[in-house]
């Protein structure tokens, strides 16, 4: 997209707030999007939607290859849902995109009742997932996976990269009812290996390790890595599971993994309350398991306006936080 | 701030139209600062609000939670740009606090939030404004103030049906004491307005709204349009801008791709040069 730039300014925010650029990653430009033109090529029940969001959402690639399936509906969330919903009825599969904030907190009583409750075909990329952005709380969905968590019969992932979003476009046709995706979008990195294979409902050990095991969702499973491997060179060996599957949740292969270690690290972009790191809690619990485990993710606030390497470090969810759990256990 | 009640004179004109160009000059002071911006937006709502904040709003720039103030309610947060320059004018906020536009730790963000002073809402994700600015009106008369309230929001926010909610309340509940300000300057996020919105002032008087259409670059009509607004009539006003994004510099009005502009240091100076060349 014309609109990414690369670099950061130091102190300053990206515009529009896509995913920083981190030195040395191989990226690839709107998986969303192009994936979405590829899959519409093979499945003619495909449409596409937007609220005004398209240009910001990378749906963009699809719109060109598709534009009688194309259709951009305004500023307006809740009819977004409504209409996709209604399509959905009518034999089509509804991929819709604007920013997560604007699903979850305007839209979500169509999301429960005209999407879910009917197991209707729309699949919601939501764009600008957590802290990816420098517009503060209004554009921050910082508890999007708590509320989406609490409407049944709804699928949630959240991808961890280029890689694993391209799998989960086309993993979401084939997923029966509505589906909400934390999309990532413009430059987005590439951080999972070519034999990564996406499931839905499966948590993928991405690390074995020995030391100290990370539970982690998002990119956060890339940050995970990365300081995983920087604690390495301390000495310590951490293990990394991957949740892309928030819900239904892998209970299973969380408590496999947990009872290999002594302590353990949850990490989500998202706030540390009603998302992974509850439900990681509560599985331990229901199992009766009880061990030492950090909390990496936000506190119950809403987040000032900043880059994202500002915010990530005021906040405590940037790689050293990680280096520092495993390596010092605090 | 005094409040002209006669029809502006030629020189009040003239001091409205300097004061206009005060604040796209600030305005393109934080952008270029800052090398990005919601500047097209800002550059076009800059006669409105000079015209608010130095003609017809009440207001106390050393008290700014003064209960009898007249409310300017943005609802479009992205146009904080407009906002922090009328707020400096005014002298709520330093001038010297506008160059941190945008950056981390700044009281000034990209979109605008109430904990800076003169702001009345959180604003940036859209079509809020009319409906709490219903409520303020609606405070206002029960406590029977004479303050008032003006209310800005976009053509884009006219696709969310929130504002047609509050459209209805505002009517209901007979907001005599309550101006909406209709940016309609014909463009969204995505390019031209594409979802159908007009004929919007037929809608806004459908709805129960006194309405009056102006140019909302035209400073005399403007002044005109809201000494209407004044009216004590048991309905709510309208007035619906037709603005120009980028008014005033020619090259930004000329601008594609106008919603977002992120462009170098070097175009940012020529634009600036522009801006005095055309009005200084
Ligand atoms: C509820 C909501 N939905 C979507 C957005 C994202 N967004 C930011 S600006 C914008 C365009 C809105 O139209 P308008 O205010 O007329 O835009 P402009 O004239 O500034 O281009 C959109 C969709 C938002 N901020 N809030
Ligand atoms: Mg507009």
């Amino acid at each position: 997209m014309a609109e990414i730039q690369t670099g950061t300014m130091p102190g300053r925010t990206r515009g529009m707030g896509e995913l920083i650029d981190i030195a040395g990653k191989v990226t690839e430009i709107a998986p969303f999007g192009r994936t979405l033109a590829e899959l519409a090529s093979e499945r003619s029940d495909i449409v596409g939607l937007t609220a005004d969001m398209g240009r910001y959402s990378d749906i963009l690639p699809f719109r060109d290859a598709h534009p009688d399936r194309f259709f951009n509906v305004g500023m307006a969330e809740q009819n977004l849902i409504m209409i996709a919903a209604g399509m959905a009825k009518t034999g089509k599969i509804a991929y819709c995109t604007t920013y997560s904030v604007f699903i979850t907190r305007r839209a979500y009583d169509f999301v429960a009742l005209a999407c879910a409750h009917s197991m209707a075909n729309v699949k919601i990329f939501a764009g600008m997932p957590g802290l990816v952005n420098g517009y503060g709380a209004t554009h921050q969905a910082t508890e999007d996976l708590n509320m989406m968590r609490g409407i049944a019969d709804l699928t949630i992932i959240d991808p961890c990269d280029a890689t694993e979003l391209k799998q989960v476009v086309r993993a979401c046709a084939d997923i029966p009812g509505t589906v909400y995706v934390r999309n990532l979008r413009g430059k987005v990195p590439v951080e999972l290996g070519p034999d990564y294979v996406f499931e839905v409902g499966k948590a993928k050990v991405l690390r074995p390790g020995r030391d100290v095991g990370i539970i982690s969702t998002g990119y956060m499973s890339a940050r995970a890595l990365d300081a995983a491997a920087q604690a390495q060179e301390n000495g310590k060996d951490a293990g990394v599971l991957h949740v892309p599957t928030i819900k239904p949740f892998d209970a299973k292969t969380v408590l496999e993994f947990a009872s290999r270690f002594d302590r353990l690290v949850v990490a989500e972009n998202h706030k540390t309350s009603g998302g992974l790191t509850s439900l990681v809690i509560e599985t331990l619990y229901d199992a009766g398991i009880a061990k030492p485990l950090i909390k990496i993710g936000l506190e119950d606030s809403f987040f000032e306006c900043g880059s994202q390497e500002y915010l990530e470090a005021k906040y405590g969810v940037d790689t050293p936080r990680f280096v520092r759990a495993i390596v010092e256990g605090r | 701030m005094t409040v002209l009640n006669h029809p502006p004179s030629e020189v009040d004109l003239f001091a409205l139209k300097t004061r206009a160009l005060n604040l796209r000059r600030k305005m393109m002071m934080m952008a270029s600062g800052k090398g990005e911006g919601y500047i097209a937006q800002g550059l076009g709502m800059a006669d409105c609000l000079a015209t608010l904040y130095f003609h017809e709003m009440r207001y106390d720039p050393q008290n700014v939670g003064w209960r009898e103030r007249d409310r300017f309610v943005l609802s479009t947060g992205h146009y904080s740009i407009a906002m922090y320059a009328v707020l400096a004018e005014a002298g709520v906020l330093s001038a010297d606090e506008l160059p941190t536009y945008g950056l981390n730790g700044s009281r000034l963000p990209m979109s605008t939030f109430d904990e800076t002073p003169g702001v009345e809402m959180v604003g940036g994700s859209l079509g809020h404004g009319l409906g709490q600015a219903v409520g303020m009106a609606m405070a206002l008369k029960l406590d029977g103030s004479s303050a008032r309230v003006f209310c800005e929001f976009s053509d884009g926010e006219l696709q969310e049906g929130s504002t047609w909610e509050a459209a209805m309340g505002g009517a209901t509940f007979k907001c005599d004491n309550l101006v909406a300000l209709i940016d309609c300057n014909g463009i969204q996020a995505d390019g031209p307005v594409t979802v159908r919105i007009d004929p919007v002032a037929d809608k806004m008087t459908a709805f129960g709204w006194e309405t009056l259409e102006v140019n909302g670059n035209d400073i005399a009509a403007l002044t005109r349009a809201l000494a209407a607004s004044r009216e004590k009539n048991g309905k709510p006003k309208a007035i619906v801008m037709r603005t120009t994004p980028g008014f005033g510099i020619p090259t930004i009005m000329a601008r594609d791709r106008a919603h977002f502009v992120r462009i170098d240091n070097s175009e940012w100076t020529a634009l600036i040069e522009e801006l005095e060349r055309e009005n200084g």
